[in-house]
């Protein structure tokens, strides 16, 4: 009897591995799909090429910065500008100071998000302090910045591109980078 | 053919023997007693849940805090739901599918019946997990039963680990159950029972059982990935590590819609039967009511979304997943047409059971009808996360869901018992219930409009009087159930002497043995004409 059911079984038992297979394929499946659709305000997180396109003088963008430590994240952490009036193509520098008031090293983490978010595949930074992990050692402040264009390609419906920066302290997540950078005494 | 018969009754006392007390129930692999042993447990669930579902109605009696601290409210409203979901409604629907499908397609046992002893008794663990987990120092799960990241991830508890085994365990025993479910019918159908001559509560556990070999595997991955972001330092849903809040929300609804269905397929089945045999008429449209079922499922795999209507999508998606979830009206109005067309001109009787499939039939409809409004994305935005989705989900589970096992049970226990239940007791049961959960849940539609949002211990005052309403009516809702333990345990241990065909309409195999079923029946297939 058993014999009998064994092909079956075997295949519905396969159908559920699958499943759970599947569940953690939705993970990446769900990065490329915002990736191709610029959906969730997610930007790029590698470097544009800087070789710009051709700069459309005929209308202007306003970029709006924001900047906000997480919850737990003690630094203080504010756009050095707000807001910027830009030419598509044209290339820009903004920076944003960071200062971490407390007495010891702490690694900050800043992830990106573009509103609207279908914006957010026409705005290329061609260097970011989003990059990489920042490390400020305690009492210490830097400026961290940002060098971007918006793409002519822009449609015309968006006259503002607003860009918010969230940093979230990640220092317990790389002990071992704050061991060795501090045996380097930075 | 004579000779074949008495060998066959030989045969079977033989086989009658089993382990006595509680050896019995622990070794068994026959699938009478294992859906005895689920239905007794969802009963225990059902109260348990229940008793959460009081201590969260009494704190709500009046605005400000009275009995409790507002964590310990929200394990409650989180554990309640758990063990409503995964303790009550699903090991019911397993127990009633252990106890008639075999029963049903004339096949002498479930077709894995050692998987099936393990996949009840592993079940007792995982909510012996859970419930210990609100004993513990800083208490239970308390994120909802969605668990929704990072609530789950960032600022839970403890405890969370335990909460993930437990769903863990919970998983593996409604995958292991559905896939006997599956293999049984699949293969031990009597010679002669085509598909489409399978009664449609088959049918129905059939589609539930794939949608669940299809999900509960995915709500395994979601749970992992809670555990792992919490404890073991990944960022599936962390966004300082590069993940996305918005991603568990995803994952969740993609295993969470089907299970929705998981909860409410098995119930069309159940009314199916009722319908007919207190019409005294056959199903009106049986085939579309597989197609109906059918693509139900097909299309749950398609409408997650619309439980994150705002969380900031695009307006295509809105409008896709919107369109989608209302495309889904369709064949569930067929399901309703076709019990109405049933009861047309039929000889009806309103024996408890039928009372209990005409209430589901008209208040899953209201459910259904709140949950078009739903469906509708700009007034989402201002039903969400009120009591009008409490509202709405409550009368398809309660008045859908458990209210068709109720019905079921009414209908099956002389069968399983051979005796007829008390039907005075019975009708009480039943018009208490009624009048009740009307009056619990009906007024939540308004508390939600005007803005009253769920999960939260304290309110404005303005929703004092309807608060005191609707806990008024969950007090009288919980005691009302008290009746029905009174019912079933008298009926247990005696009462009128059922026939084997017990409702002068029925029709199925399930009618043909006698009451109380044997211990073995159909261990020579039956002949379908």
């Amino acid at each position: 009897m058993a014999f009998k059911h064994k092909p079956l079984t075997t295949k519905l038992v396969f159908i559920a591995l699958a499943m759970f297979g599947f569940g953690f394929a939705l993970v990446p499946l769900y990065d490329v799909f915002c990736d191709l659709t610029g959906l969730n305000g997610k930007t790029a997180s590698t470097a544009a090429s800087a070789d710009a396109a051709i700069v459309d003088t005929s209308r202007e963008v306003v970029i709006e910065f924001i900047a906000r430590p997480n919850k737990q994240m003690p630094w203080v952490f504010e756009p050095e500008v707000t807001r910027m009036t830009v030419h598509p193509g044209e290339i820009h520098i903004t920076n944003y100071l960071a200062q971490n008031p407390t007495s010891r090293l702490i690694v900050g983490q800043a992830v990106p998000s573009v509103s609207p978010g279908q914006a957010a595949l026409y705005f290329h930074k061609i260097e970011c302090f989003c990059f990489t992990q920042q490390r400020l050692a305690g009492g210490k402040d830097m400026l961290m910045p940002l060098q971007f264009y918006v793409d002519p390609a822009l449609p015309r419906q968006f006259s503002t591109i607003t860009l918010s920066y969230t940093l979230y302290d990640v220092t317990s997540a790389s002990t071992d980078l704050t061991a060795t950078s501090s045996q380097l005494g930075e | 053919m004579s000779a074949v018969v008495t060998d066959h009754e030989h045969d079977h006392e033989h086989h009658d023997h089993k382990p006595s007390g509680i050896k019995r129930w622990f070794y068994t692999t026959n699938h009478k007693d294992i859906g005895t042993m689920y239905l007794v447990f969802a009963l225990i669930m059902f109260f348990i849940g229940g008793t959460m579902a009081m201590v969260i109605r009494a704190e709500l009696f009046q605005p400000g805090m009275q009995f409790v601290e507002p964590n310990f409210f929200n394990q409650m409203t989180t554990v309640h739901g758990l063990i409503m979901v995964f303790g009550a409604v699903m090991p019911a629907f397993t127990g009633l599918a252990n106890w008639m499908i075999p029963m049903m397609i004339g096949a002498p046992d479930m077709a894995l019946p050692r998987m099936n002893n393990w996949s009840f008794w592993i079940l007792p663990f995982a909510f012996l997990i859970l419930l210990i987990s609100l004993f513990l120092p800083g208490g239970g799960p308390n994120f909802g039963w969605t668990f929704y990241a990072p609530l789950s991830t960032k600022y839970s508890g403890d405890s969370t680990a335990l909460f993930v085994f437990s769903v863990h365990i919970m998983g593996i025993s409604s995958i292991m159950g559905a896939i006997n479910v599956i293999v049984t019918i699949f293969n031990l159908r009597a010679p002669g029972m085509t598909w489409m001559k399978m009664p449609l509560f088959v049918w129905t556990w059939l589609i539930t059982a794939f949608l669940l070999i299809m999900v509960m595997p995915v709500l395994a991955g979601a749970v992992t990935m809670v555990l792992t972001d919490k404890y073991f330092g990944t960022s599936f849903f962390d966004a300082a590590g590069g993940g996305d809040p918005v991603l568990f929300q995803h994952i969740f609804w993609f295993f969470g819609h089907p299970e929705v269905y998981i909860m409410i397929l098995p119930a069309f089945g159940i009314v199916s039967s009722i319908v007919p045999t207190f019409a005294r008429k056959p199903l009106f449209g049986y085939a579309s009511m597989v197609y109906a079922t059918s693509s139900i499922a097909l299309l749950s795999f398609l409408v997650w979304a619309h439980h994150m209507f705002t969380t900031g999508m695009p307006v295509f998606a809105e409008l896709f997943f919107m369109y989608c979830t209302m495309l889904i009206a369709v064949p569930t109005g067929v399901k309703v047409f076709n019990w109405v067309a049933t009861m047309w001109r039929g000889a009806m009787t309103f024996e408890v059971p039928m009372m209990f499939a005409l209430a589901f039939i008209v208040l899953f409809t209201i459910g259904g009808f709140s949950g078009l409004m739903l469906a509708i994305t700009p007034a989402d935005f201002q039903y969400h996360d009120t009591y009008f989705v409490v509202a709405h989900f409550h009368y398809v589970l309660v008045t859908g869901a458990v209210f068709s096992i109720i019905a079921a049970a009414y209908y099956w226990l002389p069968k399983w018992t051979g005796h007829m239940y008390d039907e005075k007791l019975g009708q009480w049961h039943f018009w208490c219930s009624l009048i009740s959960v009307n009056l619990l849940f009906f007024p939540m539609h308004f508390v939600g409009l005007a803005g009253m949002p769920r999960r939260i211990p304290d309110y404005a005052l303005q929703f004092a009087d309807f608060n005191a309403f609707i806990s008024i009516g969950g007090f009288l809702f919980g005691a009302s159930q008290l009746i029905f333990v009174w019912v079933l345990v008298k009926c247990a241990r005696g009462g009128e002497k059922a026939t084997a065909q017990v409702w002068e309409g029925a029709e199925g195999l399930e009618w043909e043995v006698p009451s109380p079923a044997p211990y073995h029946t159909f261990e020579t297939p039956p002949v379908i004409k």
